[in-house]
């Protein structure tokens, strides 16, 4: 039976709950509500209210509870009811989780999940893709994914890693990708991108929820006798830089794509290692579609304008291709 | 405040048939007190001016008596977060002034092996866990070590310490009001030494006192004589019993003095000299070494060869660090991740 991306998450923890006692939540409205979301909904019932946990309004002390945790062998999953909130939390993470290893060997096996993206008018506080902020942060690992099959996979094996992983879900995908699973126990692997569509003439590189709006546009590309590759990066950090080098080696051009805004974002260090390592492959310029240097707008008109979408991404591919 | 209950003086140890307990925690004290002071000294007076020290030095000068008082009421599997002036801390859990010289000198023998430097130091395996620079964020963390405790059914209790500055911070009251709300077994310790770096207490909050904020989250809190290691051993003691019943957090505020500048390269210009002077009478190894003469819980030879011990010992340490190599640069990428 075909799973939402939201059901997959949720089985995706779920299994993990039944599978390992130490795995344990922690956030807000998550357990008597079962999340702003409802990806936790059922699981007070099943679990009780030692690892189901309704937390303060307090992002802060949501991510250094579940670092302390951590330290002591636990492997908390820490909601973030929005991925806009997590700069309450930013300490905690990028000084607290990411660093620990590094200076003094102590593993923090937690996940933070953040629900992110546009496109369901949410406003400036309810819609930003700040992955980027993590991505600069050694000792994290970053990541997105974009189908139902890799949101249970690797929602899975984030919470079995023993490092600090960011979870991003992208909220416009909770409902509307809907897609066949294998039944039961399967983990995606971390630090691992994935040919989302294989293609001769141009490697789209993205990420998200922009992989479904790669896929729009590599069909209407694909009428037009334009073979696109669709590379989905999955991991944002440590990087997958092998499966992204291979595919532009191969199709000799490169359109980096996400939704996070221009600059600073993940696809500058995208087009800078393709520069670097495989410029002599390359055909083309690198471009890259992100959203524009704005936050996110509120209303209809503005936020889709924000949003990059499937028109401009086919546009930008056959520029590319008539270079 | 909510009232709580005394509770009997603990002994540190098994006791030997016949001696005075509080004879003996006098003993423990002293020794942990002048083992830190004489560390500190040594890294401040000595290596620091020597040029052999990388990085800060930050001294807990005068304020021995917290983190001696208070680490031994802890019991082994007990977790501590130290903060930047309880060294005491680490000694009482069996780390070698060894690791802490070559820790301050960047070598390898240090516990971060040079990753980190001075006080940012830890080891899960003697349930230590390092801070960060930012003190106010090991509230929440500790917090969280307190969640794992009760969540395993554990009888150990978390140990925080932290000073007046940090509870300015928007995550210490965060991480207070969490183990209030959930009443996990935390001791919140204080080291009030009215400064932090060069902002006085009245600069820092409009309240009297740090445990004037227990109240405000349903918390018991109390105010302790910091310099003297009785009055932290007996508060934090009974913290520690309401803590393992399961009545949550409590905050002890240990009142002292910092009779140092925030670090070693700060002359501690802003502060007023009489305070200093002021203070210097309350010093707490003074304080214990004169209540042990006068008890008769010790003469002055048996103090002296003590002294004498523990100076010895810290010579071989110095000695040792200083033969222990520099990382070497090929460890700079190990260890951001889990070696796969």
């Amino acid at each position: 039976m075909p799973v939402t991306y939201l059901e997959a998450i949720r089985q995706g923890i779920w299994e993990e709950m039944e599978r390992d006692p130490d795995v344990f939540l922690l956030g807000e409205d998550i357990a008597v509500y079962g999340g702003a979301f409802k990806i936790t909904a059922g699981m007070l019932k099943r679990f009780g209210e030692r690892r189901v946990i309704d937390t303060p309004l307090s992002e802060s002390a949501i991510a250094g509870a579940a670092i302390g945790a951590a330290l002591l062998g636990l492997r908390p999953v820490a909601e973030m009811q929005f991925a806009d909130f997590i700069s309450c939390a930013f300490d905690q993470i990028v000084n607290f989780a990411a660093k620990c290893r590094y200076r003094w060997g102590a593993a923090v096996p937690l996940v933070v999940r953040a629900p992110c993206g546009a496109g369901v008018h949410g406003g400036p506080f309810h819609s930003q893709s700040n992955e980027a902020w993590f991505v600069h942060t050694p000792g994290l690992k970053v990541v997105m994914p974009a189908t139902a099959y890799d949101a249970k996979g690797l929602i899975k094996a984030a919470i079995r890693d023993n490092d600090p992983v960011i979870f991003f879900e992208h909220k416009a995908l909770y409902r509307r990708i809907k897609q066949e699973i294998p039944p039961g126990d399967y983990t995606a692997p971390l630090g691992r991108a994935a040919v989302f569509r294989p293609g001769r003439d141009l490697s789209i590189i993205t990420y998200g929820a922009m992989v479904w709006v790669a896929a729009e546009a590599a069909q209407a590309l694909e009428r037009e006798g334009v073979s696109a590759e669709i590379v989905d990066l999955r991991t944002l950090l440590p990087l997958d830089e092998e499966t992204v080098l291979a595919s532009v080696r191969k199709t000799s051009r490169a359109l980096v794509l996400h939704e996070a805004t221009l600059t600073g974002g993940v696809g500058g260090e995208i087009a800078a290692r393709i520069a670097e390592k495989a410029f002599e492959h390359l055909d083309a310029p690198v471009v890259r579609i992100a959203a524009p240097d704005t936050p996110v707008p509120f209303s209809p008109p503005l936020e889709e304008a924000f949003l990059p979408n499937a028109a401009l991404v086919a546009e930008r591919a056959r520029q590319l291709c008539g270079y | 405040m909510a009232a709580v209950k005394a509770v009997p003086l603990p002994p540190a140890e098994p006791q030997v048939e016949g001696t005075d307990p509080e004879a003996d925690l006098a003993w423990r004290f002293l020794r942990y007190m002048f083992l830190m002071r004489e560390v500190e000294e040594r890294i401040e007076r000595k290596l620091y001016r020597q040029g052999k020290i990388v990085g800060g030095v930050y001294s807990g000068r005068g304020q021995e008596a917290i983190s001696v008082g208070a680490g031994l009421t802890a019991s082994p599997d007990d977790v501590l977060f130290p903060c930047h002036r309880d060294l005491a801390l680490y000694f009482i859990r069996g780390v070698h002034p060894r690791q802490v010289f070559a820790q301050y000198m960047g070598r390898v023998g240090g516990l971060t092996r040079g990753k980190d430097g001075n006080m940012h130091m830890g080891d899960m395996g003697r349930r230590l866990v390092a801070i960060i620079s930012a003190i106010g964020a090991a509230v929440p963390v500790a917090a969280g070590a307190a969640l794992a405790l009760k969540y395993r059914g554990s009888p150990n209790i978390v140990y925080v310490f932290f000073g007046d500055g940090a509870t300015s911070r928007g995550d210490w009251h965060e991480g207070v009001n969490l183990a209030a709300v959930l009443k996990l077994p935390l001791v919140l310790v204080c080291n009030n030494n009215q400064y932090a770096y060069s902002t006085p207490l009245e600069r820092q909050m409009a309240c009297a006192n740090v445990a004037d904020r227990g109240p405000a989250y349903g918390i018991p809190a109390e105010i302790v004589d910091g310099n003297d290691p009785f009055a932290v051993y007996r508060a934090v003691s009974r913290a520690a019993a309401h803590a393992r019943q399961g009545g949550g957090p409590y905050l002890v505020e240990c009142k002292t003095f910092r009779m140092s500048g925030h670090s070693a390269h700060d002359p501690a210009d802003y502060v007023p000299k009489r305070l200093f002077e002021e203070w210097a009478a309350k010093d707490p190894i003074l304080r214990t070494e004169r209540l042990m003469l006068e008890r008769g819980w010790a003469d002055r030879r048996d103090v002296d060869e003590l002294y004498a011990s523990l100076r010895r010992e810290i010579d071989e340490a110095v000695e040792w660090a200083e033969k222990s190599p520099f990382p070497d640069p090929s460890e700079l990428t190990a260890n951001v991740y889990q070696a796969s």
